[in-house]
């Protein structure tokens, strides 16, 4: 399969600081690939770089055969690499079919109202309880009803890849099981996923491949159940010890 | 019964307290649009843009040079799109090349816009008093309401406020850009990764802005008069209203402006006239002391915002 998601050789950051160092990795059509890492490594940092938030101070991100690092924030949304930004930031003192409207923002310049308007009510099959509440405020939803709404919001660009930052961060434990089952779900409507989690074991199982980052490098890369089974990982990450 | 000279006195009494009502909801209203001006500009960038009454005066001015070649209503109209022209302009050579700006940067940079739009002003129409003719009638025309006497340009103020209020609440819940202008106002790193292009949406901000501006510059200056430096005045008044009801509520400008028309309107009834300016003043110093998220606006919303 192609790669959709080419980096090489990263460097970025904010002002002085070099935040990412000499990053590398790949991500295939239809993949589900999860980047974990602990707080600080650098996870936030690389999503920011390949949505064009901020841009690399070395190397290159390519987005299906485009140099993400050279156009604005709203081409590359455009050609359809949309990110689910950590912390959710819905729009709060909207409504949530606004919220929803405006990820369509892209969709009606590009194929109009029709288009927009069959895409919310896909979302609203993908979540129905956004459905239910589609006249109240997004920042009166709670903490999982908004993790589902920055994600329809994603969606309504009608992505080929999303990332995810942190879908887990805040949730109780049962809605983290349903925002990942509908992260498995994306997938199989066609979604490629690139899911950066703290929750590395959640994010692992539902992987195909993953990357751990520490400190801004790539320290261990290969297929989540090798990953998963990996004695490091587990100490580091899985909060597990082998005792011999 | 009521004695008859009380009776009279009361009527009186009464009368004067009408016709100081209607001056202060005329000029509140006044008030409120240059408030809503700056919560515009405010809530698509989180800055105060001091150069807000200097719109005014420029849709004042322009239109009053404007009348010479076009009839009344399309002067305005010309004035208020000229004035959307240079707001559009002076956000595209001032505002939108900064990367990042401090609030401090943006306060001085906007304070030396209005500086550098008012010299202009002197510049062109020198510092003679000008004023657009009344719409409907003179000076001296009234119509009775009950046994007040109201100017019509009153109403025409009134009406225009709030045909603009209505407009703009208008645009901003049911238009497509004008929602896409409050995802910018509610988060704008989500409406960028939306794909809305934030700078444009801080140009729309400041044209809107100076449209509005310049319509109520125009709508006032038979009553006020428009001089190259009137906006100074009106701006301390708007910012006095915006911070009152609470920075970027524009509902709550509307009745802060109204609030503090009334005050000065009443003012003159206890205190000289010279120093009805500086009610407003005292009340922006007091509700700074007091309550610096505004009247309206709640104390954690104030901890969120820059300023």
């Amino acid at each position: 399969m192609v790669a959709m998601l080419k980096i090489r050789n990263l460097d970025a950051g904010y002002g002085n600081l070099r935040v990412l160092k000499n990053i590398s990795l790949h991500v295939k059509t239809g993949e589900i690939v999860a980047m974990i890492g602990a707080n600080g490594a650098g996870k936030t940092t690389l999503l920011h770089t390949i949505a064009g938030l901020i841009r690399p101070m070395r190397g290159e991100v390519m987005f299906l055969d485009q140099v993400n690092s050279r156009i604005p924030v709203g081409r590359i949304v455009a050609s359809g690499c949309a990110l689910v930004p950590e912390g959710r930031q819905v729009f709060a003192p909207m409504s949530v079919e606004e919220n929803l409207l405006l990820g369509g923002f892209i969709l009606q310049k590009e194929r109009g109202r029709a288009a927009v308007l069959r895409e919310l009510e896909h979302q609203y099959e993908l979540f129905p309880i956004l459905r239910e509440r589609w006249r109240q405020l997004a920042g009166t939803l709670s903490g999982g009803e908004q993790q589902m709404l920055a994600m329809g919001r994603a969606l309504m660009s009608r992505p080929r890849l999303v990332m995810m930052d942190e879908p887990s961060t805040g949730l109780a434990p049962l809605i983290v099981r349903d925002i990942f089952q509908l992260i498995g779900r994306l997938r199989a409507e066609g979604n490629t996923v690139l899911l950066i989690e703290q929750n590395a074991k959640a994010a692992l199982k539902i992987a195909d491949r993953g990357y751990v980052l520490e400190v801004g490098k790539v320290i261990l890369q290969g297929a989540a159940a090798d990953l998963l089974a990996n004695a490091d990982v587990q100490r580091a990450y899985l909060g597990r010890e082998k005792i011999a | 019964m009521v004695p008859r000279r009380f009776s009279s006195a009361f009527r009186m009494n009464f009368d004067l307290f009408f016709q100081y009502l209607v001056a202060g909801i005329t000029y509140g209203s006044i008030y409120a649009i240059v408030a809503i001006g700056f919560n515009i500009i405010y809530n698509a960038t989180g800055i105060i843009n001091f150069a807000q009454g200097e719109f005014v005066m420029l849709g004042g001015m322009i239109a009053i040079s404007l009348l010479e070649h076009l009839p009344l209503g399309y002067a305005i109209a010309a004035a208020v799109l000229v004035t959307m022209g240079i707001g559009a302009v002076i956000e595209i050579l001032f505002i939108r090349w900064l990367k990042s700006p401090s609030v401090l940067q943006m306060i001085i940079i906007t304070i030396g816009i209005s500086i550098l739009l008012r010299e202009s002003a002197l510049h062109i129409w020198g510092e003679s008093i000008r004023s657009l003719p009344y719409f409907y009638g003179n000076e001296i025309t009234t119509f009775t309401l009950g046994s007040v006497h109201v100017s019509p340009q009153v109403v025409w103020v009134i009406a225009a406020c709030t045909v603009m209020m209505g407009g703009l609440s208008a645009f901003f819940k049911s238009m497509p850009i004008g929602r896409e202008m409050r995802a910018c106002a509610a988060n704008r790193t989500a409406a960028s990764l939306c794909g809305i292009n934030i700078r444009n949406m801080v140009t729309l901000s400041f044209m809107l802005s100076a449209g509005i501006g310049a319509l109520a510059g125009c709508v006032m200056s038979p009553m006020t008069y428009t001089q190259y430096d009137s906006g100074t005045s009106l701006a301390i008044k708007g910012f006095t209203v915006a911070i009152l009801g609470g920075l970027g509520n524009s509902l709550a400008a509307v009745a802060a402006g109204i609030l503090l028309g009334i005050v000065e309107a009443f003012s003159v009834s206890l205190v000289p006239l010279a120093f009805q300016d500086a009610i407003a003043i005292a009340i922006l110093l007091l509700i700074l002391f007091v309550r610096p998220h505004g009247i309206f606006g709640s104390s954690e919303m104030a901890h969120l915002q820059d300023f």
